[in-house]
């Protein structure tokens, strides 16, 4: 599963805010505050281009709080972070999507009453037939149209999504409803996609489906950035693990160091458990 | 009891000048809150923007009505531009409040004693659009069957305006059916996805809001025009709630729904009136009971009613498509904020859906 060019990462040093050999995303100091809570706080962090990073951490540690900040849907308080070296602190949802990061929602944002193919075809970027002017003249995106509508039925093929091409989107299952929210984040051609807990609520046989698209897509040189709960698949396909804990990175490392990371331990277990070693500390 | 009579009282209403007035001004509404989803509760004000740049133009600053049109076309787009730039960006509840809430400022304002000089006030402005039936082609006379006959004059507004209503609504059905149109509607469907695919969300509902307000403008025009008068008071609230009861009548979100909707809207209660009348007038209901007087109130409540079984038993319109109603009502119509719980409910609509 680490065969190059994604086991770049094994020089890497398995400690919080470490430099990447070739990062995709920098942050620098993010941080937000809901009231008095300091939701994120993450002092300096790099997700490395081509891979798949997996994002930990317990309820309420900042995961999709830092994933709104990063992708415009909310804006941090201080703090700045580059995308592909440009710095996009501050700009919009809409352009960030634009410049290659796509994301998903943990509960999904399917178009219910738009077919599976037109979410499919709203995801390509550059449509002419999206101006005003344009639209009313067939002609000018007939051609363009049908060039989107090829590279959406490939990817409803790859999703196994092509049955339901015709229908409306707010008839399909969970499971499919996150199949259908990443293949359509792919209609974008984003750099990076960021997926907020993918595997929620999806049943065993198409998470397996699901599992090898994401690591198909990092094979086919995406990058992925992934909120998960489940070990067991952040274990699996996971080239790289960042966790956070109360709106910081605690710990980050390849997935077999973070297992027996005692930073990470205590963030799920708490760091009142009897240990030998712990008491000595002030 | 002459059910021709009344057949012809409403026939004449459902085709009428009237009609393509709220036909053109719920078309500029299907465009905010059948595929947009922007709940505007004043589209009355963008009727009264329109229906006073040209009276005030041609009545108060003695231009031509060419040069009217032009101003209250650009009357509604400045309102549709001051409106979007403050509420756009908030949830939609915000936009009605104050749609609705700029749709009063608007009528008071120009009711005002102050505004009296250039807008007449409450009196309004009349004899404006001499220029228009002018140009009438229609030689005078006549034309119709039976009891469903019309003025050259009448015939003359009824040509434009549902000429204006035809080009609006090919216009509709070429936008709707091209990528824009597909933009929109996933706007209407949620915001938040449209705008992580890379979609200038507020652009595009601003781009609605300037559309489907000049068309109300346009409605507004006709209808200064249609009855050579303007006056505040003809531009309540209430025009609005005729215009969404005709839309959801006809189908939200279809793009014959405004046209259909305005006929039957207009022959219902022409119907409904005539009948009354009539059956007062025969002594079928005594005058004890009913005076004539009380019909036109009364007409609404029916009206209503009938609106209320027809919703009930046609929630999606009678244009619209059943399928995608049953998706309004599940999962994927509800609010953001109440998604999460209404989860269970969604499968049951898919058992229903198979």
């Amino acid at each position: 599963m680490t065969a190059p060019p994604r086991g770049v990462l094994a020089g890497t040093a398995a400690e919080p805010g470490v430099a990447k050999p070739d990062p995709l995303l920098v942050v620098d100091r993010v941080g937000k505050a809901f009231g008095g809570i300091q939701a994120v706080d993450v002092e300096h962090l790099e997700v490395q281009r081509g891979v798949i990073t997996g994002l930990i951490g317990p309820n309420g540690a900042g995961k999709t709080t830092l994933f709104n900040l990063l992708t415009g849907f909310d804006r941090a308080d201080t703090g700045t972070w580059s995308f592909d070296g440009r710095a996009v602190a501050g700009l919009a949802a809409h352009r960030l999507a634009r410049r290659g990061m796509v994301r998903t929602f943990q509960l999904t944002k399917v178009l219910g009453r738009l077919t599976v193919l037109e979410n499919m075809k709203l995801g390509a970027t550059g449509q002419r037939g999206e101006r005003l002017v344009p639209a009313l003249l067939r002609p000018a995106w007939r051609r363009q149209e049908a060039a989107i509508e090829r590279r959406a039925d490939v990817l409803l093929a790859r999703f196994k999504l092509d049955a339901m091409r015709d229908a409306y989107a707010g008839y399909l299952s969970g499971g499919q409803r996150k199949l259908l929210e990443v293949a359509r984040a792919l209609m974008v051609e984003p750099t990076m996609v960021m997926l907020d807990e993918p595997m929620a609520g999806v049943n065993p046989a198409l998470r397996q489906s699901l599992l090898g698209q994401i690591t198909d897509l990092a094979d086919g040189g995406t990058s992925v950035l992934f909120v998960e709960h489940d070990m067991d698949v952040v274990m699996r396909i996971s080239d790289w693990v960042v966790c956070m804990a109360q709106g910081q990175v605690i710990a980050e490392g390849p997935p077999s160091s973070i297992l027996g990371n005692r930073a990470v331990i205590d963030a799920y277990l708490g760091s009142q458990h009897d240990e030998p070693g712990l008491g000595e500390q002030p | 009891m002459d059910i021709l009579v009344i057949l012809g009282d409403a026939g004449r209403a459902a085709l009428g000048p009237q009609a393509a007035i709220y036909a053109l001004a719920a078309i500029g509404l299907n465009i905010h809150f059948g595929y947009t989803g922007l709940l505007n509760l004043g589209q009355v004000g963008f009727m009264l923007v329109g229906a006073y740049g040209v009276a005030i133009t041609v009545a108060t600053f003695g231009g031509p009505l060419w040069a009217g049109v032009l101003v209250g076309l650009a009357c509604a787009v400045v309102l549709a531009i001051l409106l979007g730039i403050p509420t756009l960006r908030l949830r939609a509840d915000y936009l009605a409040i104050a749609t609705i809430a700029a749709g009063e400022v608007l009528r008071l304002t120009y009711n005002a004693g102050f505004a009296q000089p250039v807008t007449g006030g409450v009196y309004g402005l009349q004899q404006f659009a001499g220029s228009f039936y002018a140009t009438n082609p229609i030689s005078p006379g006549s034309y119709g069957v039976g009891r469903l006959v019309y003025s050259e004059r009448d015939l003359w507004v009824m040509v434009v305006g549902w000429g204006a209503v035809a080009l609006a609504t090919l216009g509709l059905f070429l936008l709707i059916r091209s990528p824009w149109g597909r933009v929109l509607r996933s706007v209407r469907e949620d915001e938040d996805a449209a705008r992580s695919l890379g979609k200038n969300v507020f652009g595009y509902k601003m781009q609605s809001l300037i559309l489907g307000g000049v068309l109300g403008a346009l409605g507004g025009m006709l209808l200064a025009v249609d009855t050579q008068a303007v006056a505040p008071n003809t531009f309540n609230p209430v025009v609005t709630f005729y215009l969404y009861t005709l839309l959801i009548l006809g189908g939200a979100g279809r793009v014959l729904g405004p046209a259909l909707g305005s006929v039957i809207f207009w022959f219902l209660l022409l119907f409904i009136d005539s009948a009354l009348l009539q059956a007062i007038g025969a002594g079928y209901i005594p005058a004890e009971v009913l005076s004539p007087s009380d019909v036109g109130a009364l007409r609404f409540a029916l009206v209503g009613l009938a609106l209320v079984l027809l919703l009930a038993f046609r929630p999606a319109g009678i244009l619209g498509n059943p399928r995608e109603m049953r998706l309004e009502a599940g999962a994927a119509g509800t609010p953001r904020r109440r998604r999460k719980s209404t989860q269970a409910g969604s499968d049951r609509e898919r058992g229903v859906a198979r």
